[in-house]
């Protein structure tokens, strides 16, 4: 088993659905958020490119956080999905440094927080909120240990990335472009 | 409640079989071993959820709100039977609890009253608000007849206060929806097809091969069934074109873009009805069969080649070529989208009949990937006592343009402005669901016809800007806090679709369908408001429709079998338009005979002076208009505009991303409030463009008030479209202040 996101950049608009519904389902303060959009422009007038995409914390394999959380609160779990528990977190913040990705912050409750893939959704049989509102179904969730799953297939036929591969993290996000 | 860790294990254990037991249609991912607190806890969660279509913006998709066990408002989901959602909410139908929950909202009605000179609003009960209104109602009548009462609304709450309004004799009644908004369109398409375009557009995008966006941003407008359509037609391969003078997310979707030069598109389209025509590869056995007009329009367009249209829109002869091809390749299964806000320049009745026309010479009106055929269901009406026939109305106020098929907000606003001899004189308004200091441009106008009035009521959820200027407020409750009239819907197949209450209105808030009825109450016309509860009218109409209230509770949303035949047309067997002719009608006699063109011609535009830019304005995926902007989950994503400058433009005025600046109007108009200056290559050097619905007066607005600029206010010249009314907006122009103008004045 081995979770991983697929986001196709050619469907997404970059409407933010993914923002507030992970806001709705997983309590989320108002002013945090644990993914964000981003936008990027390329080229100049008339000769313009733009990328749209939705991110969060890239489930690394080899996980920065992880590695520097001084109590042991930042783990990876089956599926490998990171995850901090709050009770263990004195929120030294060690691990908002070493993210390359600035997928975490300081929960205002004093831990530190980030997407789980909702993984408490998972359990349930539910897709992550964020894939399930995504009103240009340009996300897709699913086993990468499963050859002939979605992600799978999707990684296998079509062009794409990750972010930031020089990091050296093994993230479990991936774009298509 | 803090559980241990270790206590916890030994309960998730257990939970966990549970959960494995109950999981079997999704069960793609496996049981982890682990679960933390806050998982157990989710999981362990009990939520109630209840149906509802959403208010956020006009689309309505209906949805479930689920409240936890304590009744509090968790979060809403698309329902997945709903053709207008696909199970699906966009960003403002999933933040819609933000609207519930915002500590902003109006708490109570409020009368305007005079302290120590200064007029301020007073808090007062419902009863001595409802009085008020009612004694207004009264007065208003006996002094000047029913009709000087005029409404001017927007969204469910409209549809009961019409009632009220009609019943009290009144049909004085507009929105800002048509003449500031798809008005155009309506009337362009209903000149050339015989039928109104409506909302859904009847738009095939899931099956269509070339979609045709004309300043039309499908992505930043969240028309939900709409982008989710385009979404798959992009993995589909279809084709799309974009015409657009900004690089708008659409446009990045993009097969073709086409960077044209503001107020030009109409002479695109002559040339691409040319190109089609001239290189015989538009749809022959169609336009034989189905239209009529056609050796009019051929000769009428054989002068507007792509090289004449290349010297006004700037669009190279071969793109304009290459673009047509494309089209006329993808037919019958390419969509020239009708667009929705559609008042630009004045010629825009001409420009959605150009459009519609286009449409017909590739066939696509009437099949598959084009346009179907939709179909409704009817509401079945609920008894009551035929309404008194008004002596004038909306299509009086607005008689001098023939084809307006609504009621016209800025001539109502007219119709209120002092003047000796107006035969039709308003007197007294309520608005409702619409904050018209950005919903309807000319500010002077709207400020001087409010001025004149006897009696202001304004109601609402939230203390709009509008609300500053009523004689009394009322404090609406949310749509997840009341019943509403059936969401029936035009599709491809019928929907409806019901609103019921997950919560109890929140302070001393109160549903419209309560408020007209006491209003009634109070007028003597108890007998049109005959339930003690709306929802008693809901079921006796749904029980009509073969269902009930207790089931819709349970479904949400009914979809019933087509009646009205084929969702295309039948090639074999003829088919008559609803237009005059029977036919499709390129060439309208309607128009001729009114003395406009009977085809659509182009016509110059004014450009920006020296130093002004184009005012441009559009939409943000997470807003609607001006309403959202203080919902706190919807100000979370997006708290303010932003002015997009071209780098060329910044370079030679030296501006900065992030930078304030002031914009100025042709009329001297001045922006209240500054907005920040976001430098991108997606915008041209001859205009600015900006995300509508921000600048808000209302210091209530704890989290809007003041921040970014309203482009309403900068419109204050506006192009009238002499067919239907409807007021283009788009030939604005401004110039950027770096200096606060304001600064000597307290804001």
């Amino acid at each position: 088993m081995r979770y991983a996101m697929v986001i196709d950049t050619l469907k997404c608009v970059g409407c933010s659905d993914c923002v507030v519904a992970c806001q709705t389902e997983n309590d989320v303060p108002i002013g945090y958020c644990r993914d964000w959009i981003t936008e990027t422009v390329n080229g100049a007038y008339p000769n313009i490119e733009l990328e749209l995409k939705s991110e969060r914390c890239n489930h690394c394999e080899n996980a920065p956080c992880v590695r520097c959380c001084p109590t042991g609160a930042s783990h990876i779990i089956d599926g490998g999905i990171v995850l901090v528990t709050a009770d263990e977190c004195i929120g030294c913040g060690a691990c908002i440094e070493s993210c390359p990705y600035d997928a975490r912050f300081q929960h205002p409750d004093g831990y530190v927080d980030k997407c789980t893939f909702c993984h408490h959704r998972l359990e349930k049989g539910q897709l992550p909120a964020c894939v399930s509102v995504c009103p240009t179904k340009c996300m897709y969730f699913g086993d990468l240990d499963n050859p002939n799953s979605e992600v799978s297939q999707l990684l296998k036929n079509r062009k794409h990335k990750t972010l930031a591969p020089e990091a050296g993290t093994n993230p479990h996000v991936f774009y298509l472009i | 409640m803090t559980t241990s860790r270790r206590k916890f294990i030994k309960i998730s254990a257990l939970g966990l079989g549970g959960v494995a037991a109950s999981t079997t249609a999704l069960n793609m991912f496996g049981a982890n071993s682990y679960l933390d607190e806050l998982v157990k806890e989710n999981i362990a969660k009990k939520f109630k959820r209840t149906p509802t279509y959403c208010e956020v913006c006009f689309w309505k998709c209906a949805a479930w709100t689920y409240t936890d066990e304590e009744g509090a408002i968790k979060k809403i989901i698309g329902n997945d039977d709903d053709p207008h959602c696909y199970g699906r909410l966009c960003p403002r139908g999933t933040g819609g609890v933000g609207m519930y929950n915002d500590e902003d909202r109006l708490k109570t009605p409020l009368i305007r009253t005079t302290v120590n000179g200064e007029e301020t609003f007073r808090e007062a009960s419902w009863d001595e608000a409802l009085d008020l209104i009612a004694s207004k109602f009264k007065n208003i009548k006996e002094t000047y007849g029913a009709e000087s009462f005029a409404l001017i609304k927007h969204g469910a709450p409209g549809a009961h206060l019409e009632h009220l309004f009609k019943a009290y004799g009144s049909d004085t009644i507009a929105e800002p929806a048509y003449a500031q908004c798809r008005g155009p369109r309506e009337t362009g398409f209903a000149l050339t097809f015989g039928s109104w375009v409506g909302s859904p557009e009847p738009t095939d995008i899931r099956d269509t091969k070339c979609l045709v966006l004309i300043g039309s941003h499908i992505g930043e407008n969240m028309h939900n069934s709409q982008v989710q359509e385009m979404s798959d037609a992009i993995d589909n391969g279809a084709t799309i074109i974009t015409v657009d003078p900004r690089f708008s997310t659409a446009a990045s979707k993009s097969k073709f873009w086409l960077p044209i030069k503001p107020a030009t598109d109409i002479a695109l389209m002559l040339s691409w009805m040319n190109v089609l025509i001239e290189e015989d590869i538009y749809d022959k056995e169609y336009i034989k069969k189905y239209a009529t007009g056609f050796d009019e329009l051929k000769n009428h367009v054989s002068q507007y080649t792509p090289e004449w249209a290349y010297g006004i829109t700037g669009i190279k002869p071969e793109e304009i070529r290459e673009t047509a091809r494309a089209m006329a390749h993808a037919a019958p299964s390419v969509i020239i989208h009708p667009g929705r806000h559609v008042v630009w320049y004045g010629d825009d009745s001409q420009r959605a009949r150009a459009m519609a026309i286009l449409n017909a010479l590739l066939g696509s009106w009437g099949r598959r990937g084009g346009f179907y055929f939709k179909e409704s269901i009817k509401v079945p009406k609920y008894p009551h006592p035929e309404f008194p026939e008004p002596k004038w109305g909306w299509k009086e106020i607005g008689a001098k343009y023939p084809l307006a098929q609504m009621g016209i907000t800025t001539e109502v606003l007219q119709a209120a402005l002092p003047s000796e001899n107006n035969e039709y004189p308003v007197k007294a308004m309520m608005i409702a669901g619409t904050n018209i200091t950005k919903s309807i441009p000319n500010k002077k106008l709207l400020e001087e016809a409010i001025d004149a009035l006897e009696f202001l009521v304004v109601i609402d959820t939230m203390p709009m800007d509008v609300t500053g200027y009523a004689d009394v407020v009322l404090p609406e409750c949310t749509y997840l806090e009341r019943y509403d009239g059936i969401r029936s819907a035009t599709n491809r197949e019928p929907s409806i679709a019901v609103r019921v209450p997950a919560v109890e209105p929140k302070y001393d808030s109160k549903p419209v369908w309560w408020i007209s009825k006491q209003i009634g109450e109070r007028l003597g016309l108890g007998e049109y408001f005959n339930y003690d509860d709306f929802k008693e009218v809901i079921d006796w109409q749904l029980k009509k429709m073969g269902t009930s209230l207790e089931e819709m509770e349970k479904i949400g949303v009914k979809n019933f079998p087509r009646t009205s035949g084929p969702l295309y047309l039948n090639e074999n067997e003829t088919y008559t338009f609803p237009t005059a002719s029977g036919k499709i009608e390129l060439y309208s006699h309607e128009l001729k005979n009114l003395g406009f063109d009977p085809m659509p011609n182009y016509t110059k535009h004014p450009e920006p002076p020296q130093g002004f830019y184009r005012l441009n304005y559009g939409r943000a995926p997470m807003h609607t208009f001006s309403r959202t902007a203080n919902n706190p989950n919807l100000n979370d994503l997006k708290s303010e505009n932003n002015l997009w400058v071209n780098p060329k433009v910044a370079r030679i005025l030296g501006l900065k991303t992030g930078q304030a600046v002031w914009l100025r109007n042709q009329d001297d108009v001045t922006s209240t409030f500054s907005i920040k200056v976001r430098i991108t290559e997606r915008v041209r050097w001859d205009s600015v463009y900006m995300v509508h619905g921000f600048g808000h007066d209302n210091k209530k607005l704890s989290r809007a008030y003041g921040k970014g600029i309203n482009d309403t206010q900068l419109i204050s010249k506006v192009a009238i479209d002499p067919i239907m009314g409807g007021t283009g907006m788009r030939g604005n122009f401004v110039t950027i202040l770096t200096e606060n103008p304001h600064k000597n004045i307290e804001i």
